[in-house]
């Protein structure tokens, strides 16, 4: 169970999914997902692998165009949006990868200020250099600012994913599979931070996992995917229970660190 | 329908071709786009203009000597039996200025600027670097395609310029070993049977071939199917695709250029 929420504002929604279907060829990934996402709320999409729940996140932020449906972001339908209109949305949410995406050419420094020197422009040097250094002390990693992320651990890389996304102040965050490849103890950090970060930053989530201790801590809300739609959806233990098969199992073949 | 969609839907190799080929053709309208309009990426063009020019200083001056020594090594017998090897600097300077500096310039290029730039986009590609760029409100294309393709463009042809004067100098070397020359006698012999056209149409082969080096390395990179597999793939296509390309605009280059020539 989530240890505390934000003040959920359920009256507009903030992503609005209805019917939302895409396929690759012949393989049916989506077959009308609906999903609402509310100021201040964490919603965690669950799923086997393959199910197509990173596709749906790739579809939220306009990386990928849905077959069918409809996509609504801030009351905007982003495949409708022009380049431009599609770039000011994206400064508003925050997309944290799974293989986190840093710029391997780059240092820690310069992976952080790539999108910030490029959206706020008449930011001055010490601006910038204030605004990374407050950003990796948040996540907790001052001391790896001149690091190239060659040099760091996958935790570490997570955490420097998550500074990235954060420097843009983005409203909603999307986090596709925040904690794989961790080990136990590191994501509980990870878990941690995204707590915290939505504490402290007010944000939105959408989380993609099959980590049920993940899930468990992190959302107010879970998500299951099954056979390309939301088979249940509802709170953690809601959803988990012996009435939903699909579920059932889903938790069965899961350990959870219930921490 | 677009991208990765058609390639699902229509996977016969001729519909790939065509689509490959009007993607290619979206690929360099999508440059001429974005090269004028701001913002511009200043710091980042320096640093592909070094990558691309000076880094390449060592390769391309190693070649363009030993070129110029066995060009002259082996034309000398030919000229020799007609005693003409007075027409040498001639004969090695309308060679190298003409054809081998800007050819030979463009291979070295598309080996190891093109394999270099298709691994390298490549490898951003499928560990979704550029998917990041793009999430993150920033301009891939502008960082990353654009400011590669105006470094070849502008380096090739300085890097040609200069393997003419090494490979010319090899070529003095080689000619001063078996008979006294001077330095400005040679050159001047080689520089009387330069005209403007030859060297005008060295500049633009040049460009031409930094261009397409630039295309092509940047297009495979950026569109490199996922995996290890799909960056290797994506490397060699690059260079392979340059290399062929490279001699077609030769053949088209050459004979606009002779037709333009004076009888």
């Amino acid at each position: 169970m989530r240890k505390e929420s934000l003040n959920i504002e359920r009256t507009n929604p903030i992503i609005s999914v209805r019917g939302l279907e895409k396929s690759f060829g012949s393989l049916k990934v989506l077959t009308g997902i609906d999903l609402d996402l509310f100021k201040g709320e964490n919603v965690v999409v669950l799923g086997r692998s393959g199910s197509g729940k990173s596709v749906l996140i790739k579809l939220i932020v306009g990386l990928l165009n849905p077959d069918k449906g409809t996509i609504k972001v801030f009351n905007e339908e982003v495949d409708e949006l022009g380049v431009k209109e599609l770039q000011e949305l994206r400064l508003k949410i925050g997309f944290l990868f799974q293989g986190n995406a840093l710029y391997d050419s780059m240092t820690v420094r310069e992976n952080l200020e790539f999108p910030l020197v490029r959206n706020k422009r008449n930011l001055t040097r010490k601006q910038i250099n204030e605004a990374v250094e407050e950003v990796l002390d948040n996540v907790g990693l001052l001391q790896t600012i001149n690091q190239m992320p060659a040099q760091l651990s996958g935790g570490q890389r997570k955490r420097i994913g998550l500074a990235r996304t954060l420097i843009l102040m983005p409203e909603v965050i999307l986090y596709d599979e925040p904690t794989a490849g961790l080990d136990p103890v590191t994501c509980v950090e990870i878990n941690n931070l995204i707590d915290e970060v939505q504490k402290k930053y007010k944000t939105s989530s959408v989380i993609i996992t099959h980590d049920l201790t993940c899930a468990k801590s992190t959302g107010d809300r879970v998500a299951l995917i099954v056979d390309g739609k939301f088979g249940y959806q509802g709170k953690f233990e809601e959803v988990f229970t012996d009435k939903n098969v699909e579920a059932k199992n889903f938790f069965d073949y899961n350990f959870i660190i219930d921490k | 329908m677009e991208g990765d969609d058609f390639k699902y839907v229509n996977d016969k190799p001729i519909y790939l071709f065509f689509y490959n080929i009007y993607s290619v053709y979206k690929f360099i309208i999508r440059f001429f786009k974005e090269v004028f309009l701001p913002p511009y990426e200043f710091k980042e063009i320096i640093k592909q203009c070094y990558d691309v020019g000076y880094r390449s200083l060592a390769l391309v001056s190693l070649t363009g000597f030993i070129t110029g020594i066995v060009f002259t090594k082996q034309s000398r017998p030919s000229l020799a039996e007609f005693g003409a090897t007075s027409w040498l600097p001639g004969l090695i300077s309308i060679a190298i200025i003409r054809a081998l500096a800007p050819l030979i310039t463009a291979l070295i290029a598309a080996g190891k600027v093109g394999s270099n730039m298709g691994a390298e986009l490549g490898s951003m590609k499928v560990t979704e670097q550029i998917d990041a760029m793009e999430v993150s409100a920033t301009n891939p294309f502008k960082f990353l395609v654009v400011t590669r393709v105006i470094a070849t463009t502008t380096m090739i042809p300085i890097l040609a310029l200069y393997m003419g004067f090494v490979g010319l100098l090899g070529a003095y070397l080689n000619v001063l070993s078996n008979e006294n020359t001077s330095f400005i006698a040679f050159f001047e012999h080689g520089f009387g049977n330069i005209s403007f056209l030859d060297i005008f149409s060295s500049l633009i082969k040049a460009i031409v071939y930094g261009f397409t080096i630039g295309i092509a390395g940047c297009y495979q990179g950026y569109h490199a199917e996922k995996g290890t597999h799909g960056v290797g793939k994506a490397a060699n296509a690059a260079v392979v695709i340059s290399m062929f390309m490279v001699f077609v605009e030769e053949v088209i280059i050459v004979q606009i250029v002779n037709s333009m020539r004076p009888l």
